[in-house]
């Protein structure tokens, strides 16, 4: 149970500096707290309220909304395998069997040694490669089960560090905003004039 | 069969055919700024910059860009309907692809975020919007991580941020990301996600994001394909841009062709001419059904559109004819199921997906969404009764009162009942659980009608248990 790291909150104020309103702010700041600790704490909930000017409710009623969201520690590796149409149609139904036999788990639960985590998702976006699944959000296509045991093998012998981060990490580039290129997110209370481009005055309609 | 396929773009196919959006998809490196600039990029940017943004708004109305989102509604037309003298305005990017069989956004933010970038910037100036936000969908890393480093160089290189190339444009691109929930996509959905609440839709009308949108504040919601239009229609003109493509559906489109088909894959498609015939059998295209098979059914436009027959082959891959005939052309995506379908448990992969991904707001979609959801499943599992095909069909009638659009069929005797439907939600989660049940009830109720519970009414006087159990 932790907040976020001193330098955990830095990154948290520059995402924040992003926004008109920080409030904004809650989503990515969850993900933060997600890589940070694997899942999201309830010290985390508390802390990201204060960064964002939200009671702890608010953003829990904000992140249980979201499915990424973990509340409880998961596998180091989240496998989730599709089964909506286009991956069922072409075997998703039968690679998730074959991945419940493999791992010795049922779908929605971590293996005993805490490496995976084993999920039904949702289209992944990438219907014309069926059957999908993604390990902690990186794509693997058309999954065959002898693809599927190599990538689990890969994936316990540490052979996919270097591509595929422990859960919690999503995207491992961050934007950053150079202060001297940026504009700088104002409240739009305070942006009412029309934008310095907009030279022509606009005839009321 | 023909066409290039790239190791670096899985999924993507490319034809010899006018290429809008995917022309660096080839590159390996095309995510880069230094392959971008040697390539035209920014070149559009230019362009529009030399103008003043009426010109360039204009020239978008002239080319009548229809968004690519879903509605299909013209772009250049939405960002007019921002309130006169209210500021100030943003632009939210739709990233959060997640309709099942779409991909082409995340092709694109993946492929080119240049171009994606240079969309923007080319809106905002046109509309006269004050910051960008980028949304993408939670579970997309590589888009994510690939966008953050493209808005990373361009703000270096002087494209993104204050004073861009010199001129008085400036414009801070923030990206955004998810976390995991289909309804977000919705346009008033996303603008609630992206300040930092449950992205449950927003009541509209009376009034659209247009109108009070972010912070309630004018905003244009505008889908990551439709942005990325905009740098090529800059360097070419409305007049060429117009010039492919049909008069109602000009230029090209993205469409994702997967299921039973021989080569699944992304096509940029020249808008509105092109059949399902081309797509599914054409050499340069999918190439036929796998094995040979009798095509049974599609899905012409992600898993919210009602479903086609062979009988619509021959329509081209316009909105309005899909909606006349009874479906949407909707985001782009294609779902062919082949002769060997199991037609009920196909329906039951969509409904369970919009059941899963229904927010809860509007009661008609929680708890009817659900209900559609478990009694199919029963079906699906051999437990149905007649009784739950009618309740199938009467769950429905709640979601979605009146006619409901469906394609028309020689061998079914049936007329096609044209798009949209009526409904008693918000947003079309809702609706959408309730389309593949209505579909593949109506085009294929003798499927259905096979995996009904068989029941013999055995008198109680007449047998002994053990015949009962015998019977039974």
């Amino acid at each position: 149970m932790s907040r976020l790291t001193e330098d955990n909150v830095r990154v948290a104020h520059e995402i924040i500096s992003h926004y008109p309103r920080s409030r904004s702010a809650t989503i990515p700041l969850l993900h933060l707290a997600q890589q940070q600790d694997g899942y999201v704490t309830n010290d985390a909930i508390r802390h990201i309220g204060e960064l964002v000017g939200a009671t702890s409710a608010e953003v829990l009623g904000t992140a249980t909304f979201y499915e990424m969201f973990k509340f409880e520690p998961v596998g180091k590796y989240l496998v989730n395998i599709c089964r909506t149409m286009s991956c069922a149609l072409m075997g998703g139904e039968e690679l998730m069997h074959h991945a419940e036999h493999r791992l010795g788990i049922k779908a929605g639960s971590t293996t005993p040694d805490g490496m995976f985590t084993l999920e039904h998702a949702e289209c992944q976006a990438a219907c014309t490669e069926a059957p999908t699944l993604q390990v902690n959000y990186r794509y693997r296509f058309r999954v065959t089960p002898e693809t599927f045991d190599a990538l689990i093998d890969d994936l316990a012998a540490g052979r996919l560090d270097s591509e595929i981060p422990a859960h919690g990490t999503v995207a491992r580039i961050r934007q950053h905003i150079p202060a001297e290129r940026g504009v700088g997110a104002v409240p739009p209370e305070d942006a009412t004039n029309a934008p310095s481009w907009m030279t022509v005055a606009e005839a009321p309609k | 069969m023909t066409g290039t396929t790239y190791s670096h773009a899985p999924g993507f196919v490319a034809g010899d055919r006018p290429q809008i959006v995917t022309s660096r998809f080839e590159y390996e490196d095309s995510y880069t700024l230094e392959r971008a600039l040697a390539t035209d990029g920014y070149a559009g940017l230019r362009a529009a910059l030399s103008r003043s943004a009426t010109e360039v708004h204009d020239e978008v109305k002239a080319a009548t860009v229809l968004g690519r989102g879903g509605a299909g509604f013209p772009a250049g037309t939405k960002w007019g309907l921002t309130p006169a003298g209210v500021w100030p305005r943003y632009l939210v990017v739709n990233g959060d692809e997640s309709e099942p069989g779409t991909y082409k956004d995340r092709l694109l933010m993946e492929r080119d975020p240049h171009q994606l970038i240079e969309g923007c910037l080319i809106a905002c100036y046109a509309a006269g919007l004050s910051q960008c936000f980028l949304y993408i969908r939670g579970e997309m890393a590589l888009a994510q991580e690939r966008v953050a480093a493209a808005l990373n160089e361009a703000y270096a290189a002087g494209y993104v941020g204050r004073n861009i190339l010199g001129s008085d444009f400036s414009l801070d691109i923030v990206l955004h990301w998810g976390a995991g929930a289909y309804v977000v996509g919705e346009e008033t959905a996303l603008i609630e996600s992206l300040e930092g609440n449950r992205g449950m839709p927003r009541l509209k009308p009376p009034f659209f994001p247009a109108a009070i949108g972010l912070y309630g504040k004018p905003t244009i919601v505008n889908n990551v394909e439709t942005m990325a239009n905009l740098p090529w229609l800059m360097r070419n003109g409305s007049a060429a841009y117009t010039a492919i493509g049909s008069a109602t559906s000009p230029g090209t489109r993205m469409v994702a062709v997967s299921g039973h088909v021989k080569r699944p894959g992304v096509y940029e498609i020249i808008n509105g001419t092109t059949t399902f015939r081309d797509l599914l059998y054409g050499a340069e295209f999918c190439g036929g059904i796998r094995d040979n098979n009798e095509l049974k059914a599609f899905v012409p436009g992600g898993g919210s559109a009602p479903w086609f027959l062979p009988d619509q082959l021959d329509l081209p891959f316009e909105g309005r004819l899909i909606g006349a005939a009874g479906s949407m052309a909707g985001s782009g995506a294609v779902m062919v199921m082949d002769d060997t379908t199991d037609i009920p448990n196909a329906a039951l992969t969509l409904t369970r997906f919009y059941a899963h991904e229904s927010c809860g707001k509007c009661t008609p979609c929680r708890e009817g969404g659900t209900w559609l959801m478990r009694i199919l499943d029963r079906v699906v599992a051999g437990q149905g009764t007649q009784r739950d095909l009618d309740q199938l069909l009467e769950v429905g009638g709640t979601i979605c009162p009146g006619d409901f659009p469906h394609a028309s069929s020689e061998r079914l005797g049936l007329a096609a009942v044209p798009f949209p439907y009526k409904m008693t939600t918000i947003c079309f989660v809702g609706p959408s659980a309730y389309t593949p049940v209505h579909s593949a009830l109506t085009l294929f109720r003798d499927e259905f009608e096979a995996k009904l519970v068989k029941r013999t009414f055995i008198p109680v006087t007449a047998v002994s248990v053990s015949e009962t159990e015998a019977a039974l």
